[in-house]
């Protein structure tokens, strides 16, 4: 713990990125350079256009740099090739989306197995289902293996989707706008998920713009015109484990009264 | 190295777990798709089947003119001057069969032929149908064996006897299930006694029922059927073996040339055929029947394999977002190509296999049904499953490329 705490998870070097469309040269990130550290919950704020999106799809291996370097647990990775990219995110990197992105029709355990089936490590259907089940029951979804994503209500879903991207022991988990389809019980429910994975050592990267949801992190970055504005330590974090029972207690109260 | 191409294996296999589940999950798709395969593979087995069936018939009926036969019949159709049809004008003279026999020594068996229609009578019955004088080597050369009875003799044929052989239809017609042999059957008010009945020979290529038919000597066909006349229609020869025919032919043409005084460049009064000749024009019909057939079957092969094509287009687009999650957690695109060609593969082999029985089904109902026959051929059930996986690689390439291209950022946002 202490040690991981140390090390660097995240380094970006004059991180730059432009891109073409048509006439016009665009500057989506114009110099960033910042360092995360293993296990800090950094939530990335910035109005649309700010260029965070552009940050996280570089962080997240999905797209490179134009200029500067990046690495990735000390690896750089800001010159790697479409499939070694591919292979970083597989072993590092694990993803939460907006729209949870799982597939239609599956059950949770497939949907979780998933990234399992384009790694290098060779598991049996046995050993791939044990290790499913296993970051089901860590997000609190043990017994719903089988359901489709259809029979499961937001919050489990996104929970599901939290359960894909821990099935890799990934380094770093990176989460775009994870609360954005949902309401504000399920998005403190999945904070307190979070918070609970952060204790446990993993990083989390999370882009968000609700305010609320960014100070469930340790430390916010906000980011403006491709640079960033502020990098502050959160003062005030909020605890998930104890909103959500002040929402209890209030749902309680209005039940009384 | 080994290691890596270990891992290579490995990672193919996941891909074909991947898209075995994909394929699962979309079940009514899988089987519309895989439905158009089906029914190409099964078009393109059921006709053919039924093609080379009717091809099977043809050369059947063909070997029933009996092998390695050499037909000889008198005017030509290139004669100069006056053209008449084969056995119009009596070019051909019994002398000229004797010649054949004597001199040709690759012939082994000879037959006169004079043809005739006559009203044959019996009792109280009468039935219009052919007369066939012939010589007694007739029955060895037309591989034609007696149901009862007994066939003529050479003797009887030196003799001009007023005797006869009658097909299975005649006898029908005439005697109904009566005992045949030993009865009189009078043509042209003549009578002549029937010494037995041929087998039943059925249709001949041309549709003509082969077993309507009187055969008897060929000299008592002339004398009393005909009434006179020395010359005949035909002259069928027989040689020992095939390689035979070709030399016997030119042989007889030259012996046959000189017989009728016809000088140098002038045409022949007679033609003469091969059985393979014949045989040759009419498979040539029904090959063009079958690649007819199996043509309209292709086209609807490729149809179905546009309709892969077409399923997997859309299933690439609806699946966009699917493709992009796969990318974002690793998935090569190399991956995603693999899925989408063994998704689209499977369907095909898979629509190809339940084809091909289908296709046999199908030719077996309709030649049952239609009463024609059918011959299944190993070849096409494996040019049939070969093309059918063709048409997953080929059609299903280039929608797999299209998702193994996309850019997962793009893939992922994609609505």
């Amino acid at each position: 713990m202490n040690n991981s705490s140390e090390a660097v998870a995240v380094r970006l070097d004059d991180v730059r990125k432009t891109y073409q469309t048509g006439e016009v040269e665009v500057q989506a990130v114009r110099g960033v350079s910042i360092e995360i550290a293993a296990g800090e919950f950094v939530a990335l704020m910035g109005s649309s256009g700010s260029g965070k999106s552009t940050l996280m799809n570089i962080v997240g291996c999905l797209d490179r740099p134009t200029s500067g370097r990046y690495f990735l647990d000390g690896e750089d990775v800001s010159s790697l090739s479409r499939d070694e990219l591919a292979d970083v995110r597989n072993r590092k990197l694990g993803f939460v989306f907006q729209n949870f992105n799982l597939l239609a029709r599956t059950s949770a355990l497939e949907n979780v197995e998933l990234p399992l089936l384009y790694s290098e490590v060779a598991l049996t259907n046995v050993e791939l289902r044990e290790k499913a089940e296993q970051v089901l029951e860590a997000v609190g979804l043990q017994g719903r293996g089988d359901h489709t994503p259809s029979q499961l209500s937001g919050g489990q879903q996104q929970r599901v989707a939290i359960a894909r991207a821990l099935i890799n022991d990934p380094e770093v988990l990176l989460a775009d706008e994870p609360t954005g389809n949902l309401d504000s019980r399920t998005s403190v429910e999945v904070m307190e998920i979070f918070q609970r994975l952060n204790e446990k050592g993993i990083t989390i990267i999370m882009v968000t713009h609700e305010h609320d949801i960014a100070s469930y992190a340790r430390r916010n970055i906000v980011m403006k015109d491709g640079l960033v504005r502020d990098d502050v330590v959160v003062q005030n974090r909020l605890k998930a484990a104890a909103e959500l029972e002040k929402m209890t207690a209030g749902e309680a109260l209005e039940a009384a009264v | 190295m080994t290691s890596k191409n270990f891992a290579r294996r490995l990672r193919l296999l996941s891909t074909f777990k991947i898209a075995a589940r994909a394929l699962r999950r979309n079940k009514l798709r899988s089987a519309l798709t895989a439905l158009g395969i089906i029914i190409g593979v099964g078009a393109v087995i059921a006709m053919v089947s039924i093609g080379n069936g009717a091809k099977a018939q043809v050369e059947a009926q063909i070997a029933s003119l009996g092998e390695n036969v050499i037909l000889i019949f008198s005017g030509s159709t290139t004669a100069s001057g006056i053209r008449t049809g084969w056995g119009g004008a009596g070019t051909l003279k019994i002398e000229d069969a004797e010649a054949i026999r004597r001199e040709v020594p690759a012939v082994t068996l000879v037959s006169e032929e004079v043809v005739s229609n006559a009203q044959v009578a019996a009792g109280n019955q009468n039935w219009f149908t052919r007369i066939y004088g012939e010589s007694a080597d007739y029955f060895e050369i037309r591989q034609w064996a007696l149901a009862d009875g007994a066939p003529f003799t050479s003797q009887d044929v030196r003799s001009a006897n007023k005797i006869c052989v009658i097909g299975r239809t005649t006898a029908t017609q005439i005697f109904g299930s009566e005992d045949v042999v030993g009865q009189v059957l009078r043509i042209k008010n003549v009578p002549f006694q029937i010494t037995g009945v041929l087998t039943s020979k059925g249709l001949s290529s041309q549709g003509t029922d082969q077993d309507d038919i009187v055969i008897m000597p060929y000299t008592s066909a002339m004398k009393r059927v005909l009434g006179g006349g020395t010359t005949l229609r035909n002259i069928n020869a027989q040689v020992a073996s095939p390689k035979d025919l070709a030399p016997a032919q030119q042989q007889i043409i030259a012996l046959l040339r000189q017989r009728h005084n016809i000088r140098e460049g002038r045409d022949d009064d007679f033609t003469v055929r091969n059985q393979e000749e014949i045989a040759a024009a009419q498979t040539a019909t029904t090959e063009t029947m079958t690649a007819l057939l199996a043509g309209v079957a292709v086209i609807s092969l490729i149809v179905g394999g546009i309709g892969i094509m077409n399923i997997m287009l859309v299933s690439v687009t609806e699946r966009t977002r699917e493709i992009g999650t796969r990318m974002a957690v690793g998935a090569h695109g190399r991956d995603i190509l693999t899925q989408f060609l063994i998704e689209a593969m499977t369907l095909s082999v898979v629509g190809g296999i339940i084809g091909i029985v289908t296709g046999i089904v199908a030719s077996k109902v309709i030649a049952m049904i239609k009463n024609w026959s059918s011959l299944v051929s190993p070849t096409s059930i494996i040019v049939a499953f070969i093309v059918s996986a063709g048409v997953g690689i080929f059609f299903g390439f280039y929608p797999a490329r299209k998702a193994a291209q996309l850019d997962p950022i793009d893939a992922l946002r994609y609505e």
